[in-house]
């Protein structure tokens, strides 16, 4: 009986497979034509890019997020269109999906494929060894192959302004840093933020703590309402969506009482529309990590055939690769001619911060 | 309506159905559900490298849906499969890593260093149990927590302070050329061969053993076990050590073959959670569970393929999927709707 049952059952999913399995091909036949004139024309003149969130997706507030600006943008320049010749981007789940994900727009013919975000250092360095015909460009982390550009930025530049601002604008001396995980990225932020604070006021002690993970406003709420209740009064944030917690926590005390004195500085896309409660606003400033404008470049190169495959691109303060946001008069322009200082000295190469502890 | 063609009809208007809801939600929101499907259908069976990672998804599924199942079948509930796979999957790695030895040994001691790392996890929750009447649930919820951060930990030893291990030595890797080169470099590894192979040792050690029969025994009435003559604490230990066996070999599964590392993870892998649904449609029997692991790994890795040929949003997808699940899952109201069907067609 059961034995029937089952009979039955695989026949009719049997079945099922060859019907459907033979509107699949027609579909495929159909698109493989398509794609085949497309790239005839497509390869001489056109130019095509795609990219590969990591689980952030590309509405993340973050690098994700700028980094998929530089592809529109980029687009934009050039008349692309969105989808298979043009640009296009494809969100990963969990990190079982970056190499399937990296190896479907390879195979849908894109040009330059980006990789966004060190944990997919892994995934591009297999895929590029099997697309060798395909050029990728990593950001945030380092692949050695001929066909992949690695794109780093020195965040430590960016967050040294950061604790310029910061130092000079605190009123309780008292500072606070929020990271993600502890990871090389985030560290550069610690260590440029902290040496940015020693500059200004060397005896000042910057309360740092680490909520371990980028997805947990909770952990990052919890954070920032330790500091403040200490005494705190400016917090930044390198720790992604946990960020948002550090936000909410600020606002809250905002809300509660007008003249609280409590700041943020945001990080990677400027967070001003984070730092919004009511009339006021919590965010000092944001600092930018113009993963847009190093996507551009990338692609620009690329597109002239100079791509720099197997190289180390860094971008700093002096290439806009970071740099502090619009602070839209939270910072006084006193403050902001002494924060300009800096940034003259770091891009003329007076001052250089350190990037690892 | 005979028994017969209920029991074909009942999975295949669960599956209709789901598709069918899945449909309207795609077009209330704006997409075209024909497309999708189609996206689906060749996301999981399209072309020789779809096929590959369709399988290679499924074989962690395979081992979780086991590590509950066994669990079930005594009659516990092991919720901290995800836990066990985590440790299981450092422990792999690290052998993998560490040694330097011939395939012939290393790889096996890689699989057997995560199976007992699993085993450990599950040893906890079982004498916990066995020994002090601590639910089984709470006990495996928080080891998850305990595997996952204590894993991270460990991470940043044996990598220095890095986040992620190195890769693993060849001989310890599950990969191979000779399938990756079938299904044009796809990462299908033989972890599929592995967890089929547990398939047939957990239906043996269940229909075949003694050990299974008393296992089975205790899930079905304790106190009738004891009777019997059984020893229910020690059958309650065992059944959780090798649930987390089965569970650590998942985790194996990651390191010996999709990823050849781990690195420092900021939440759970969801594979061991997924496993619970996984045992639950697959009814805990072992030859279940492979068709409950083949329908959730192939839609799960099948989904990834709806926004890049169908451009429909990763959300609507999830909802879609999780709307097929559901109907298969069930199927037990379909099969009453069908039969009160029938039976008012027999009273006209």
């Amino acid at each position: 009986m059961s034995k029937r049952r089952f009979g039955l059952a695989l026949s009719l999913v049997l079945a099922a497979g060859t019907v459907l399995g033979a509107c699949g091909s027609d579909k495929e036949e159909g698109n493989g034509s398509d794609k085949g004139s497309s790239s005839d024309g497509g390869n001489t003149s056109e130019f095509s890019l795609g990219m590969v969130t990591d689980v952030g997706g590309i509405d993340d507030k973050s690098f994700n997020q700028s980094a998929w600006k530089g592809i529109q943008d980029f687009g934009s320049e050039n008349s692309l269109k969105k989808g298979d010749g043009g640009f296009d981007y494809l969100q990963s789940q969990s990190d079982a999906d970056y190499t399937t994900n990296l190896n479907a727009l390879a195979r849908r013919d894109f040009n330059l494929i980006f990789g966004v975000g060190f944990l997919m250092e892994d995934a591009i360095d297999t895929i590029a060894q099997q697309q060798k015909d395909t050029e990728f460009a990593i950001i945030d982390g380092v692949v050695e192959q001929p066909n992949v550009a690695s794109v780093l930025f020195k965040e430590q530049e960016g967050a040294y302004l950061a604790g310029v601002a910061a130092a000079l604008m605190t009123k309780s001396d008292k500072i606070g840093f929020v990271g993600g995980m502890e990871i090389p990225v985030i560290e550069r932020f610690e260590v440029g933020f902290l040496a940015g604070v020693k500059a200004v006021k060397p005896d000042l002690k910057v309360d740092v703590q680490y909520t371990g993970a980028f997805d947990k406003a909770e952990l990052g709420k919890a954070a920032a309402n330790r500091m403040y209740s200490s005494g705190v009064d400016i917090i930044f944030h390198a720790a992604g969506g946990s960020g948002n917690g550090v936000f909410s926590e600020a606002k809250e005390r905002k809300s509660a009482d007008k003249d609280a004195y409590v700041w943020v500085i945001g990080v990677d896309s400027d967070q001003y529309d984070e730092g919004q409660v009511g009339d006021d606003n919590v965010t000092l400033t944001s600092m930018l990590k113009r993963v847009d404008n190093a996507v551009n470049d990338i692609a620009k190169l690329s597109k002239e055939g100079k791509f720099p495959g197997g190289e180390t691109k860094v971008y700093g303060l002096h290439d806009e690769g970071v740099a502090l946001a619009d602070s839209r008069g939270a910072i006084p322009e006193d403050v902001l001619a002494q924060i300009e200082e800096y940034d003259k000295k770091i891009s003329e190469g007076e001052i250089e911060v350190p990037g690892e502890k | 309506m005979s028994n017969r063609l209920i029991n074909v009809l009942v999975p295949v208007i669960s599956i209709i159905l789901g598709l069918l809801v899945g449909a309207v939600v795609m077009l209330v929101s704006g997409y075209d559900p024909i497309a999708g499907y189609i996206a689906l259908w060749n996301g999981i069976f399209g072309d020789s490298y779809a096929i590959g990672e369709t399988i290679r998804q499924i074989s962690p599924y395979i081992l979780a849906g086991l590590a509950v199942a066994f669990a079930f079948r005594t009659g516990l509930f092991n919720i901290g499969v995800e836990g066990q796979l985590i440790v299981g999957w450092f422990a792999a790695a690290y052998v993998g890593m560490a040694f330097e030895l011939p395939k012939i040994i290393h790889l096996p001691l890689a699989l057997l260093a995560a199976a007992a790392a699993g085993a450990i996890w599950g040893l906890i929750p079982g004498l916990l149990k066995a020994t002090l009447k601590v639910h089984e649930v709470i006990v495996t919820i928080m080891m998850n927590y305990i595997a996952l951060h204590l894993v991270n930990a460990l991470i940043k030893v044996v990598a220095k302070g890095g986040f992620k291990t190195d890769k693993i030595q060849d001989t310890a890797s599950l990969r191979s050329d000779f399938l990756s080169e079938l299904t044009d470099f796809s990462t299908l590894h033989y972890g599929i061969f592995v967890a089929l192979f547990m398939v047939f040792i957990m239906w043996f050690i269940l229909e075949r053993m003694k050990l299974g029969y008393e296992l089975k025994s205790v899930g079905f009435n304790e106190n009738a076990a004891q009777y019997a003559g059984m020893s229910v604490k020690k059958n309650i230990v065992m059944a959780m050590v090798i649930s987390g066996a089965f569970a650590g070999l998942g985790g194996a599964m990651e390191a010996l073959g999709t990823f050849g590392n781990m690195s420092t993870r900021a939440g759970f892998t969801g594979i061991g959670f997924d496993g619970i649904a996984v045992a639950l449609l697959g009814a805990n029997t072992p030859l279940g569970v492979v068709f409950g692991a083949s329908l959730f790994g192939s839609l799960k890795y099948g989904a990834n393929n709806m926004p890049n040929a169908a451009n429909i949003p990763i959300e609507i997808v999830s909802i879609v999927i999780a709307l097929i699940i559901f109907f298969v899952a069930c199927g037990y109201i379909i099969r009453v709707g069908l039969q009160r069907i029938g039976k008012n067609k027999e009273a006209k």
